[in-house]
């Protein structure tokens, strides 16, 4: 936990569901940890979790889709010092029982992005998506 | 991500330049795999990555196995220390070869 207060902030912004989007998505979250006054390793660790969870959505929640002009959503908050971004899609509604990384010691290609999330977050969670949306995804930590 | 190569005898030194995700993953492949199959020791060069993330680390295990059944080796150098921390979060640094 850091010792610093963050400023109240909340941003969102769309992005296109493609995996040439990540990169705009790992740019937008740097600028809001930029405002935040997050420190250097913290915010590479945090924008790891963000584009890992981006790139799931890229990966599984449109892999059967032909729409290349689907958005998704990624809204950065910080409120007492608790980080939290939430992910919106319309891709195929995800089972949270069927989210899991692979076992770390059984080394192959494949399976970290979930194991990334999890490590760097304090908490995972899947919410009921409003519409529009369909997928609901909340990732926190404490600052 | 840009690249660069290159050879001395049976050593390829492929040096990547940029953030290494989804997106690059296909054409690092295509820069580091046709090194492998031809039997050379790859010596990849990261200093100038800045950025990895899970699809990247994907790229270095399938290289090191890759390697490994081409009786070869991939060296890993010159690890940034951004990068070096996500290889120490997937627990690769005894199982990667990193100078």
């Amino acid at each position: 936990m850091s010792e610093t207060a963050h400023l109240d902030h909340s941003e969102k912004k769309a992005f296109l569901v493609n995996s040439s989007s990540l990169k705009e998505v790992r740019n937008f979250c740097r600028e809001v940890f930029e405002k935040l006054q997050i420190q250097q390793e913290l915010k590479d660790e945090l924008v790891l979790a963000i584009a890992e969870a981006a790139q799931n959505i890229v990966k599984h929640a449109f892999k059967n889709s032909a729409d290349v002009n689907e958005l998704m959503v990624v809204e950065i908050s910080c409120e007492n010092n608790k980080l939290q971004i939430a992910f919106y899609d319309r891709g195929t509604p995800v089972d949270p029982k069927k989210v899991k990384h692979r076992e770390i010691d059984n080394v192959k290609p494949g399976g970290l992005g979930t194991f990334f999330i999890q490590e760097i977050m304090d908490a995972v969670e899947f919410k009921d998506g409003n519409k529009p949306w369909i997928n609901h995804l909340v990732l926190t930590k404490q600052l | 991500m840009s690249y660069k190569v290159t050879e001395e005898g049976n050593i390829a030194t492929v040096h990547l330049d940029g953030e290494i995700d989804m997106d690059v993953t296909e054409k690092a492949k295509e820069v580091i795999f046709p090194h492998i199959d031809a039997g050379k020791e790859v010596h990849l060069n990261l200093s100038n990555v800045q950025y990895m993330d899970s699809s990247g680390i994907s790229v270095l295990i399938e290289s090191h196995q890759k390697a490994l059944e081409k009786n070869t080796k991939v060296i890993i150098k010159d690890v940034s220390k951004s990068v070096l921390k996500v290889i120490m979060m997937a627990k690769l640094e005894q199982i990667l070869n990193l100078e």
